[in-house]
């Protein structure tokens, strides 16, 4: 029935009819794209979501190597990767002490599930704040090692009423020739050049092609890779509910490191190179000035410490010694200066719970951080 | 199990391609023309198609085998003329200038669209085509139409169907060929063997051989025969079409109309939208072998056996719906493949909404033929044991063309076990005017039969989606709470 309605439609179209209908398809998709351009939605699109209400919100950040087995992906967009996020569920109860945890991908918890992360360990402490609030822990670390990215993950988490902010870093985040390593940062390209100016971030800008400067860049077809996403992040939301899986962990994979390189240099730092105009501590101080009084905690994050070949030249695979002895120096040096909220903290894991690189460490690992981590919180 | 290997991967910029060359050879104003770019078309469409494989030079010989399978069938099949007309020739021609063209592309940059890897010496084409010519001729001189060379052809074919899906033998004949092309054996696997649409060429061919031995097939030129096995816009998909069909509309093959173009590209852009919008995105979350052991709470493993469900659906009808709408464009009308099967009240008519062109393939050429011989038989007097017989061969069959696992077999049995019941649940009925006495039951009677069919065809893909029984029945445990 419905073939032949087809057919008795199909004999009686004619040329001038599809020209009329591809004149109106036309327009319709300009229209269409015009309106979108000129309402700009995907902000309000990105903070749409399943999260929170259809499906429970992520324990952490969206991230994910290979979608098809980690049920999860690595997207661009901020306002999508919050929304999705458990600490967009409610607001702040008054009796809760909410701490947020910002770092690389240690910080969120590579090769472990999300109930075995550092900040799940930290909230099987059931810890209480000097106040007596219960202390709940947030993990907004998110991979990938540039000090500005976590600025910019801070500044954003500060929507959330933190109570205290922990920042864990290492090294490797900190020289500013990587500050722009981070995908995150040169894909969101407008808010990384905000950050910059806000703070004024020597980052060489020219890196960032500001994609969204274009009119095409702001149409649907523009955008399409964002909306894309957007849509997947939420069908993935389905099978996070459905296991409670959010990362891929393989059953066997390269452990870290132990016979090093002899390599005595640092990210093109020879051996006495690396001075305090190299790092980046002006994206520290500039957190603090954006936190407007919420307190943070840095932490200069455990790292793994080699006993193997060439380890009297380096400590691991990202580290040669000179390097990392002289960021500790300097790192030290400015939070006395300035009075930071700093711990130290590079040394105090044993060398078997890290896992498949220098920074990355097993629940136990994040077991014993965590509980050197509630002397401090509890002290706040 | 690889699902790779029944669902199909043909990208969006392949489509619009094939599409545009459809309009074209739909507007060419002369009918001979036309017949000719099609041809020419379809030869170098089967090697643009055909993946890049590890086996040195295997993306050229595939497609080359295919073509040779072909024109052999042709020939012995009954479907080619007692003597090779000049039309004939003159497309046995075309087709050996393409695939010497295709050869030829060796001397070329690399990186050229027209075939996925870089084709063997000349001296070896050489040989093969005159070792193929000569066979040809052999055959049709000393046997000309007899059954016995039809079925050393049939077995053949068949023989490259087992080869390419049941990995065990599939593997040893990798390791074989890896031996003859100097490469390690050791890495040896399926994807040596990935040849482009064989799974549908087989079985044009094997009608065409069948139909041939029963006097039932038309006299078709090569020209058309060709064309008819190696249609591209149905290649990779289906649908397959018969053989008198396709001559009847080949022969007239009518220029693009308004109305045509209209219907075909409608039909186009619907088949995109259901593989590319609806089945792209329910795959996200469809049952599989990575998400199936890690679902906790049967609500969400039946979620996900939906999502299955309606993934394969979208996927397969929507390329199907590709197919028809290119075929529309150029003034064919194949044969639909889908009609809305999951809305059907009863497994036999699922059956024949589902995949219509192969369930018809294998009504046609086995169990019609196989029950037709049981009732001769001293079983003959039972005819439930005729019908359970003919289900279990023809669905089990069915389940193994997909791949020759366990799992695709149990697949076959749920499926034949559900059609015999049915078809025991209606004669009961029948003979015990059950219907009569269901009374107001038999108008919500099409809700129930609609419910139960799609979950028991749901559950069925429990089998067909998973590698392995261990694996299908943790899911069934789940489904049902356990």
């Amino acid at each position: 029935m419905e073939a032949e309605t087809v057919g008795k439609t199909a004999n009686s179209i004619t040329g001038r009819m599809i020209l009329r209908i591809l004149g109106k398809t036309l327009v319709l998709l300009v229209c269409i794209n015009l309106l979108y351009l000129l309402l700009n939605p995907l902000p309000w699109i990105g903070r749409l979501s399943i999260y929170n209400s259809i499906v429970p919100g992520r324990e952490r950040l969206p991230y994910g190597d290979d979608p098809s087995r980690s049920f999860n992906l690595s997207l661009t967009q901020m306002d999508a990767m919050f929304a999705s996020h458990i600490i967009s569920s409610t607001q702040e109860p008054a009796d809760e002490y909410r701490v947020l945890l910002i770092g690389d991908s240690a910080t969120w918890g590579y090769l472990l599930p999300p109930d075995q992360t550092l900040a799940e360990q930290l909230n099987s402490l059931q810890l209480t704040s000097r106040d007596g609030r219960k202390v709940h822990v947030f993990n907004l670390g998110y991979p990938t090692m540039s000090a500005t990215k976590d600025l910019m993950f801070l500044e954003r988490s500060l929507a959330y009423d933190p109570d205290l902010i922990i920042w864990l870093f290492t090294l490797e985040s900190m020289p500013w020739t990587k500050q722009l390593d981070s995908p995150i940062l040169t894909l969101n390209p407008e808010a990384t050049l905000d950050l910059m100016r806000a703070n004024d971030l020597p980052i060489p800008a020219s890196k960032l092609k500001a994609s969204q400067d274009n009119l095409w860049g702001q149409t649907i077809f523009g955008q399409k890779r964002e909306l894309a996403d957007w849509a997947r992040l939420q069908i993935y939301g389905l099978l996070w509910a459905a296991t409670s899986v959010d990362h891929e962990i393989p059953a066997t994979y390269n452990q870290r490191m132990e016979d090093l390189p002899a390599d005595p240099n640092f990210q093109g730092y020879g051996p006495g190179e690396l001075e305090e105009p190299d790092l980046a501590f002006d994206v520290l101080r500039a957190s603090l000035d954006a936190a407007n009084g919420v307190p943070i905690l840095f932490v200069n994050e455990p790292m793994f410490i080699s006993q193997g070949l060439n380890s009297d030249l380096r400590y691991n695979f990202y580290y040669p010694r000179w390097a990392y002895d002289r960021y500790r120096e300097l790192l030290a040096e400015n939070a006395q200066t300035a009075g930071w909220r700093f711990v130290d903290l590079w040394d105090m894991l044993p060398a078997s719970v890290f896992t498949d690189s220098a920074i990355h460490y097993s629940a136990e690992g994040a077991r014993l951080l965590a509980l050197d981590l509630a002397i401090y919180i509890s002290g706040q | 199990m690889d699902l790779s290997g029944v669902l199909i991967k043909m990208t969006l910029l392949h489509i619009f391609v094939f599409a545009l060359i459809a309009l074209i050879i739909a507007w060419i104003p002369s009918r001979t023309w036309r017949g000719w770019l099609l041809f020419g078309i379809s030869v170098m469409a089967v090697y643009n198609l055909q993946p890049e494989v590890p086996l040195r030079h295997f993306s050229f010989w595939f497609p080359t085998l295919t073509i040779i399978l072909t024109f052999l069938t042709w020939l012995i099949s009954g479907s080619g003329r007692a003597k090779f007309a000049p039309m004939d020739l003159r497309a046995f021609a075309l087709a050996v200038g393409i695939i010497v063209l295709l050869d030829a592309t060796r001397w070329l940059p690399a990186g050229l669209p027209l075939i996925a890897d870089r084709a063997p010496p000349p001296a070896s084409l050489a040989l093969v085509l005159l070792a193929i010519a000569l066979l040809g001729w052999f055959l049709k001189r000393r046997f000309g139409r007899q059954g016995i060379v039809s079925w050393i052809l049939i077995a053949v074919v068949v023989g490259f169907f087992i080869v390419l899906k049941w990995v065990p033998v599939g593997i040893e004949v990798s390791r074989i060929l890896r031996s003859l092309t100097g490469q390690s054996r050791e890495l040896a696997s399926m994807s040596d063997l990935s040849w482009i649409g064989y799974s549908y060429i087989a079985f044009r061919l094997l009608h065409a051989l069948r139909d041939g031995m029963t006097g039932r097939l038309p006299e078709i030129d090569f020209q058309a025969f060709l064309t008819y096995v190696l249609f591209f816009p149905a290649i990779i998909a289906g649908p397959i079409d018969r053989i008198e069909r396709f001559n009847r509309e080949y022969s007239e093959r009518p220029r693009i109309s308004a109305g045509r173009l209209y219907k075909g590209s409608a039909r186009i852009l619907k088949g995109c939208f259901k593989k590319f919008v609806l089945a792209d995105s329910l795959a996200l979350v469809a049952l599989n072998e990575i998400n199936a052991p890690l679902i906790h709470g049967a609500g969400w493993m039946w979620l996900l056996l939906y999502a299955f469900s309606f993934r394969l659906y979208f996927d397969f009808s929507g390329y199907t719906d590709v197919a028809i709408g290119m075929g529309v464009l150029m003034g064919f009308n194949l044969p639909e493949n889908f009609d809305q099967p999951y809305l059907k009240t009863d497994l036999a008519a699922f059956w024949n909404s589902w995949h219509i062109t192969l369930a018809q393939w294998f009504r046609a050429y086995i169990f019609n033929p196989l029950t037709r011989a049981l009732r001769r038989s001293e079983l003959g007097k039972n005819i439930w044991i005729i019908i359970l017989a003919g289900q279990l061969v023809t669905m089990i069959l069915i389940g193994l063309w997909h791949g020759v696992t366990i799992n695709f077999a149990l697949w076959g049995l749920w499926h034949a076990i559900g059609l015999f019941v049915h078809n025991r649940w209606v004669d009961f009925r029948r003979t015990r005017r059950l219907a009569l006495a269901l009374g107001s039951f038999s108008r919500i009677e099409p809700i129930i039969g609609g419910l139960l069919t799609f979950n028991f065809v749901s559950l069925g893909w429990v089998w067909f989606a998973l590698p392995t029984p261990e694996l299908s029945l943790l899911v069934f445990q789940r489904l049902f709470g356990a």
